[in-house]
């Protein structure tokens, strides 16, 4: 994987979400590995013409879940059965029914935590800068224009050649995106 | 703009008024969303109506400032009613929230299309609600600067929270409810935060927006995780938010006070919650559209469809006075039949009729189409269920402790002004950040817009 001095990628642009899909499969099949779409919502049809499946989102919430309820329910019992017993009338120690609401509120907070936070941590943000911000034109990707960018450090890229290919592709304003 | 809409007065034309205005395309509704807190100066309405809504605020600051150096006998409560406005306005606080996770959530989940425009303001409302709503237990134990105690954390005192306590349990719920409904409008905000930073044309505002958005840059992998995780959120927050209300009703359930001690609290105050929250949601929907010429937006079919739902809720609060009436004489409890007795000839029946009257009477009249397309009915219906939702928590906390076991325990109760001060405060900061929130922040979801304009015009192919 060889690192082009200073050249990110190539930028190209597309006035309606269906042409930025059929773009993306497009790359896709052309053996294009490290690209990137860049849209102001998200475009139905765009992740399966990428070839995503599937993601962590939700394995990492329901792990975020599981361990919220369980902690929960373990730390009330702790609390009354083994810290702090109180016997009261010969009332049983561990009263789980009583103990549900908490346990409850505690899955859902930790699992909400984990979706929020997990997705984050994955999508790499809070990220201050990332050289796609220098592309000509990108703030038009958070208003009404879809992007895609070819990476220079696709064994595929050929600065001459990716930009006769992505101009094959009806792609406006192809141009270099670059590192600093 | 609203040139365009179809005439309101017949059926088949209000239901096909579309959830958005005719002719928008991605840029004019990023253009005219983001031109509210970008480039459209801020009018001498906006300041007028924040310095009154911030003024009132400083009432609340005064009264709370007051009490802490008091303590709680400014108020009007005694033995036996140790409850009053406190625990009155925070469950009616609580329950508008209601129907801004509803609105972000259920009807998320249930895909209805008409939600997208509203969403927005209607979590926003939730979270200031709450805000709202927590003031009130925490000012309410006396000594709030002990607050902490009821949190589980290892103490020198060696001693745990009563996790078998419905007060505790209200703990967990209410923070955990905050913490979600941020989180969610968090999450539903930072694409938005980027199309501000990537519009506003002033350093400062690219650098706060900026910051905000974490660099957020549309990426189609972060979108496929963004949406994963916005779906988990929204099926989280669906029985998150009705177990919230379930909580709080378990606060009265539980105890054996005649009146509270029913076990059709639960569905009967989330049903409460989510009329009173429809309510709010109009009455901040209808100035706000006005105000920002946003008519194309909060279409009249997002105002027919609110006021379906507080008619439809409305029957289910109906529904659950009744059972409650019925139930206490079927019991053939004495305590329960005098307690409807109280409520009907007691001291506070003006209070129950009120109730009556703003929450199942006057709400009929939204059965009429030409009453639900009337704004200013609208408006004015939302103003009456307010009310009769907050009369509703006030016979529910006051009749029953004024009038529980034995005569010797009987009492009386009225607010002072401090307790009036403490609830209009609250009101005022309310306001006061609504106003705040339409400033700086979109009060619309811009890209999930966007996304209707494309679905929308692919409709019409």
């Amino acid at each position: 994987m060889e690192h082009r001095s200073h050249v990110y990628g190539l930028i190209g642009e597309f006035e309606k979400p269906e042409q930025l899909v059929h773009a993306a499969a497009k790359i896709r099949e052309s053996g294009y590995r490290y690209y990137e779409a860049y849209t102001p919502f998200p475009v139905e049809g765009l992740p399966e013409a990428m070839g995503m499946r599937r993601n962590m989102v939700p394995l990492i919430t329901l792990l975020g879940g599981l361990a919220g309820g369980l902690g929960g329910f373990a730390f009330q019992y702790w609390v009354n059965v083994i810290s702090y017993p109180m016997n009261i009338g010969g009332r049983p120690l561990n009263s789980w029914p009583a103990f549900i609401p908490v346990t409850f509120e505690l899955t859902i907070l930790c699992a909400s935590l984990s979706a929020v936070l997990g997705m984050l941590a994955l999508n790499g943000l809070p990220q201050p800068h990332h050289p796609i911000f220098n592309a000509h034109r990108f703030t038009h990707a958070s208003t009404d224009r879809f992007f895609v960018c070819l990476q220079a450090r696709d064994k595929k890229f050929q600065l001459a050649e990716t930009a006769r290919f992505l101009q094959s592709l009806n792609a406006h304003h192809v141009s270099e995106v670059h590192d600093d | 703009m609203s040139a365009g809409q179809p005439p309101i007065d017949s059926p088949e034309i209000t239901r096909l008024t579309p959830v958005l205005g005719p002719g928008h395309t991605y840029a004019s509704v990023t253009d005219k969303i983001s031109a509210i807190v970008l480039t459209r100066p801020t009018s001498l309405g906006w300041y007028i109506g924040f310095l009154i809504a911030f003024s009132v605020f400083g009432v609340l600051n005064i009264a709370i400032g007051w009490l802490i150096i008091k303590g709680v006998g400014i108020w009007g409560i005694n033995i036996p009613i140790g409850w009053g406005f406190a625990i009155v306005n925070f469950v009616w606080w609580i329950g508008i929230g209601h129907a801004g996770t509803l609105i972000s959530a259920i009807l998320f989940l249930l895909n209805q299309k008409w939600r997208t425009s509203i969403n927005r303001f209607a979590e926003a409302m939730t979270l200031f609600a709450v805000a709202c709503a927590g003031i009130f237990p925490l000012i309410h134990t006396g000594r709030p600067w002990y607050a902490f105690w009821m949190f589980p954390y290892p103490s020198v005192m060696g001693i745990w929270p009563q996790f078998r306590s419905p007060l505790i349990w209200d703990v967990f719920a209410v923070s955990t409810y905050g913490t979600v409904s941020l989180l969610f409008w968090f999450v539903g905000l930072i694409p938005d935060l980027a199309t501000l930073r990537d519009r506003s044309t002033s350093k400062t505002k690219q650098i706060i927006y900026g910051m905000l958005a974490m660099g957020w840059r549309g990426s189609a992998r972060h979108w496929h995780r963004y949406q994963s995780a916005y779906l988990l959120l929204a099926g989280l927050a669906t029985p998150l938010v009705l177990s919230v209300h379930t909580v709080v009703s378990f606060d009265f359930a539980v105890a054996i006070v005649p009146g509270w001690h029913t076990t059709i609290f639960p569905p009967y105050f989330v049903a409460g919650a989510i009329y009173s929250g429809f309510a709010m949601v109009l009455s901040i929907a209808i100035p706000l559209r006005k105000a920002y010429g946003l008519e194309d937006f909060i279409t009249m079919r997002h105002l027919d469809n609110m006021a379906k739902v507080m008619l439809a809720t409305g029957l289910i609060v109906a529904y659950g006075y009744f059972f409650e009436f019925f139930m206490s004489l079927y019991s053939g409890n004495k305590f329960d039949v005098f307690l409807v007795q109280q409520r009907l000839h007691g001291p506070y029946s003006h209070f129950y009729f009120a109730l009556i009257l703003c929450n199942i009477l006057l709400p009929q009249l939204l059965w009429f189409q030409n009453m639900r397309t009337n704004v200013t009915v609208l408006f004015i219906m939302s103003i009456v269920v307010n009310v009769g939702m907050w009369l509703e928590r006030f016979v529910i906390v006051v009749i029953s402790l004024t009038r529980d076991f034995v005569p010797s325990a009987w009492g009386r109760y009225s607010p002072t002004v401090w307790d009036w001060a403490t609830f209009i405060g609250t009101l005022g900061m309310f306001v006061m950040l609504i106003f705040l929130f339409v400033r700086v922040l979109p009060a619309i979801s811009i890209a999930e817009m966007r996304e209707l304009v494309s679905e929308t015009s692919e409709e019409r192919k």
